[in-house]
């Protein structure tokens, strides 16, 4: 069972809080915070063959927050004296310009979170630097062993252990312990003149032990080595628009980009998003349901509560194609008037909170994903991504392959090289054309950035068919 | 070693803390070390719609720890400035260190290299500007571009920034360097809105100057944003054809940050770069000449010394065409084989890497008009997204969106289109440079034309 964080883990009393929020209290500030985090970074990195770097960081700070209709007035430090609380409250407060208010600010009451979807012994456990040094050493004789023509291996693994806590001014104190770890290798493969890289990688809320878990970090590496190996053989990618088959899993990067980004409800509010006004319409197939989830257990994009302090949920953004909802915070919830689903996330201390995905993805549909693969004469089947983008005003986005084959007569045919796809958030899901039984979730290497903003998420998919998008190769 | 710098500004006492943890670290078994502390101010305002959204204001500091064991090495940070604190992190950091693999070419540089001098750049500002002039500033940036034109009826805001702060690099050589920098930047995002269909298109524009009084008007920068996000309505897909690509400043500029990619020393070690072993070789076309020059005065990536404490200079990168540096610091370069070029990048809690300091293209002597004017049907591009760049292969594909160059003038504009290419190809393929280079970040570049890429769309 989750113990509760007490704020003297920052050095600080439930008095002073108690004191920054009623400093916080003037007439037309509507809600107010103090975030408390405290957060431990440990990395080490290999490449050419030895674990030259090992870094390791650490940083404790506050932020205090005043919001007043839609105005928001923050301050943050990284010094946690009564003192630094008082003038950060007054920054913050500077917003309102109004007189102190009448009723007091209730005393928040310590609440645990409601879940536990990452028991942290694992993330507690001290891992020698000798035991990160180690594994590393074994992914990179995996991959070399796996071919030839791996000429070097760039792998890094890392973890961070935050503590947080939140006191509100609806009377709200509660903290969470959220541990986070990834493996990421890259492998450059070379053939004479070609050259050509792959990477893979994988995590979540997860210790130690999860990568050595049936050599879990030995899989990784193969994966790595192999799209290099691939990539060797691939030809120029075809341009144009065409059908396209996204693979299970990380592919999923699409909703994100496509639609998730665009239902969050600060651009609906401020109606700057090509969804905003679209609730209620069709936006998508009726093959398509989409979720945002934030409890799943280990997940990398999982929180047991946001940094507001309200429980995650899951929440359905598109039902059978119909645009049902917008991810929130208690900002934008309360200025919509829609309820709230547990997705207001910042960076750390020194971010403002905003509406933020968790684990964004397509429930499985029907079809056989053999079928979706012989249903196309000529198109593209596209098994892993780089990163993608989005303008959220005009809805059009992008994401990049990088493994991908062409589909001639229902068949997987050759690999081509890496291409961008592009396409219109609110019309490329009405092209979804059939869905596969075979959800899968990513392994867990998603960093979403927003408003200079980076927080861990999750994506997944099943195999889908794309009757048409834009692949920007170079070929005719 | 008695060479010891003193600066005016050390008088903060961080100067005194740095020398502390060098000699905690020597107890504690470093054969070598240095160490970083950064501090800083920043006060940053967005107004939405004419009214203030956001308010936010922050002291930061933070100290950066990277000690040697003979051939071992590891770095640490922290913002906790405590004595307990600051002799844990001297002892982790050593423990650390002790854990990792011996790498031969590991070290601080040489003492002979550090930097002699300090020269002052001009980095630093001391007008402290209150609150309500920031709000006055986001607030007429915004107000202009509403006014420019009636279709701007929306609005992600308009933000002003100031910050300031003060970096000290110090090492076991007894080497120690300090500067302040400041910088005030306003950048205005209106959204104009299609009458008829509805449609929405966003765009922006901003500026950043070390200097509060070298910044533009408010007002100009509002009205520009409102002209750019004005003329991307009615935007539409076009036919996939291969056809020459003229780049805009800031797209043009994001080509010069590939080439400083793949120029930079940690990925030509690790032959990750599609520039591996072309040092002494043609890799442009003749009229590609491009510098990274540190000690241009007021410059936004200018600093006195580098990440390690080498003094910055102006290096040629390309000229006419032939690759003539890379951009190194002293483990790159070492792994190279080659002299660092004072190129060392520092961000507090980590090792150093490769960073450019003002990176530019050298302009030509056309306008970018009459190098659109030479295009009979093209693109030209003013928008890129996405991260379809491979920097081992050198292989390009993004989104873009821009407008179509029919008869040497700009016919309309369109969007949900790629650009696709192989950046090796691509920067032989420049056949023009504008006259317009404008510095607006650490990385600029005039208007460039490509003579021939894969337009993807309908």
């Amino acid at each position: 069972m989750l113990e509760p964080v007490q704020l003297a883990k920052f050095g600080v009393t439930e008095l002073e809080a108690q004191h920054a929020l009623d400093r916080l209290n003037v007439r037309d500030v509507d809600y107010a915070d103090l975030y408390f985090e405290s957060r431990t970074s440990e990395s080490v990195s290999m490449e050419e063959g030895i674990v030259k770097r090992a870094a390791k960081s650490v940083s404790q700070g506050v932020g205090v927050r005043a919001t007043a209709g839609e105005k928001t007035g923050f301050a943050y430090s990284d010094e946690l004296t009564k003192k630094d609380l008082e003038v950060a409250a007054d920054t913050a407060r500077y917003i309102a310009n109004s007189p102190k208010g009448d009723s007091p600010v209730p005393v928040p009451t310590q609440r645990r979170p409601t879940r536990d979807l990452y028991p942290i012994e694992w993330a507690k456990a001290e891992v020698a630097t000798a035991d990160r040094v180690a594994l590393l050493n074994e992914i990179d004789a995996e991959a070399r062993r796996y071919d030839p023509r791996i000429k070097n291996v760039m792998a890094s693994f890392n973890t961070e252990y935050k503590v947080m806590a939140v006191a509100t001014s609806d009377g709200t104190l509660v903290g969470d312990i959220q541990p986070l770890s990834r493996l990421q290798i890259t492998c450059i493969a070379e053939d004479r003149d070609n050259r050509q890289v792959g990477s893979f990688g994988g995590g979540g809320r997860v210790g130690f032990e999860y990568y050595r878990e049936d050599n879990r970090h030995l899989s990784y590496a193969r994966e790595a080595a192999r799209e290099a190996i691939l990539n060797l053989s691939a030809v120029d990618a075809p341009a144009g628009v065409m059908p396209v088959v996204l693979a299970g899993g990380w592919p999923g990067i699409l909703l994100h980009e496509a639609i998730g980004h665009g239902l969050e409800a600060d651009f609906n509010r401020k109606k700057t998003s090509a969804f905003s006004n679209l609730i209620g319409k069709r936006v998508a197939s009726d093959a398509c349901t989409i979720v945002d989830d934030g409890t799943l257990p280990f997940r990398r994009g999982s929180l047991n509560m946001d940094d507001e302090g309200t429980p995650t949920s899951s929440t359905t953004l598109i039902e059978k194609g119909i645009l049902r909802r917008y991810i929130t915070d208690k900002l934008n919830a309360r200025l919509m008037g829609i309820p709230l689903t547990g997705n207001g996330r910042r960076e750390n201390y020194q971010s403002v909170v905003l509406p933020r995905m968790t684990n964004t993805f397509m429930l499985a549909g029907e079809s056989d994903p053999q079928d979706i693969i012989r249903s196309v004469k000529k198109g593209l089947y596209a098994v892993s991504f780089g990163g993608g983008q989005v303008d959220i005003t005009n809805g059009k986005f992008v994401f990049s392959a990088s493994e991908a084959y062409l589909i001639e007569d229902g068949r997987i045919t050759t690999p081509v090289k890496g291409a961008t796809l592009i396409g219109s958030g609110p019309e490329i899901l009405t092209k979804v054309s059939m869905v596969g039984h075979d959800l899968k979730l990513d392994n867990g290497i998603g960093t979403c950035g927003k408003d200079g903003q980076s927080v861990p998420v999750g994506v997944g998919l099943p195999t889908i068919k794309i009757d048409e998008i834009t692949v920007g190769g170079t070929q005719r | 070693m008695l060479q010891k710098y003193t600066t005016p500004d050390s008088a903060n006492g961080y100067a005194q803390l740095a020398a502390d943890v060098l000699a905690r670290a020597k107890v504690c078994g470093a054969t070598e070390a240095d160490i970083v502390v950064a501090d800083g101010e920043t006060l940053s305002v967005q107004v939405r719609v004419g009214t203030v959204d956001r308010l936010t204001k922050a002291r930061e500091k933070r100290l950066g720890l990277r000690v040697f064991i003979g051939k071992r090495s590891a770095t640490t940070s922290t913002s906790d400035f405590s004595r307990e604190s600051l002799e844990r992190l001297v002892e982790d950091t050593c423990t650390l260190a002790g854990a990792v693999v011996e790498d031969d070419v590991s070290g601080l540089p040489d003492e002979a290299q550090m930097a002699k001098e300090q020269p002052n750049l001009d980095l630093y500002d001391e007008t402290v500007l209150d609150t309500e002039t920031q709000i006055d500033w986001a607030k007429r940036g915004e107000a202009a571009a509403f006014a420019l034109d009636s279709r701007i009826t929306n609005s992600e805001g308009a933000e002003f920034d100031s910050s300031s702060g003060r970096v000290v690099l110090a090492n076991s050589h007894g080497f120690v360097g300090s500067y302040k920098s400041s910088n005030f930047s306003l950048s205005v995002s209106p959204i104009a809105i299609e009458s008829g269909t509805g449609a929405m298109q966003r765009d922006a524009w901003y500026e950043v100057q070390r200097k509060f009084a070298r910044l533009a008007s408010a007002e100009s920068i509002g009205q520009e944003a409102a002209r750019r996000a004005v003329r991307r309505l009615g935007a539409r897909k076009v036919a996939t054809k291969r056809v020459p690509v003229v780049f805009d400043q800031e797209t043009a500029g994001s080509l010069l940050a590939n080439l400083c990619s793949a120029v930079s020393g940690y990925g030509l070690y690790k032959r990750a770069s599609f520039l591996l072993d072309k040092l002494g070789q043609k890799i442009a076309c003749d009229l590609l000449t491009v510098y990274d020059d540190g000690r241009m005065v007021g410059g936004l990536g200018s600093r006195p010394f580098d990440g390690e404490g080498l003094a910055t200079r102006k290096n040629t990168i390309v000229e006419r065409g032939v690759l003539k540096s890379y951009l190194l610091d002293t483990y790159s370069g070492k792994k190279l084989g080659l002299p660092s070029t004072g190129n060392a990048s520092r961000s507090v809690g980590e090792s150093p890497s490769v960073g450019p300091t003002n990176f530019y293209l050298v302009p030509g002597l056309k306008s970018s008009q009459e190098i659109i004017g030479s295009v009979k049907e093209g693109l030209y591009v003013t928008e890129l997204i996405g991260f379809g760049i491979n920097m081992v292969t050198g292989d390009y594909s993004r989104g873009a969106c821009g407008f179509w160059i029919e008869n040497g003038e700009l016919a309309y504009p369109v969007e949900e289109i790629t650009i696709a290419g192989n950046l090796k190809q691509m920067f032989k393929d420049i056949e023009a440079i504008g006259s317009d280079l404008v510095f607006r970040g650490r990385i600029a570049s005039p208007t460039v034309k490509i003579s021939e890429m894969m337009v993807a769309g309908n």
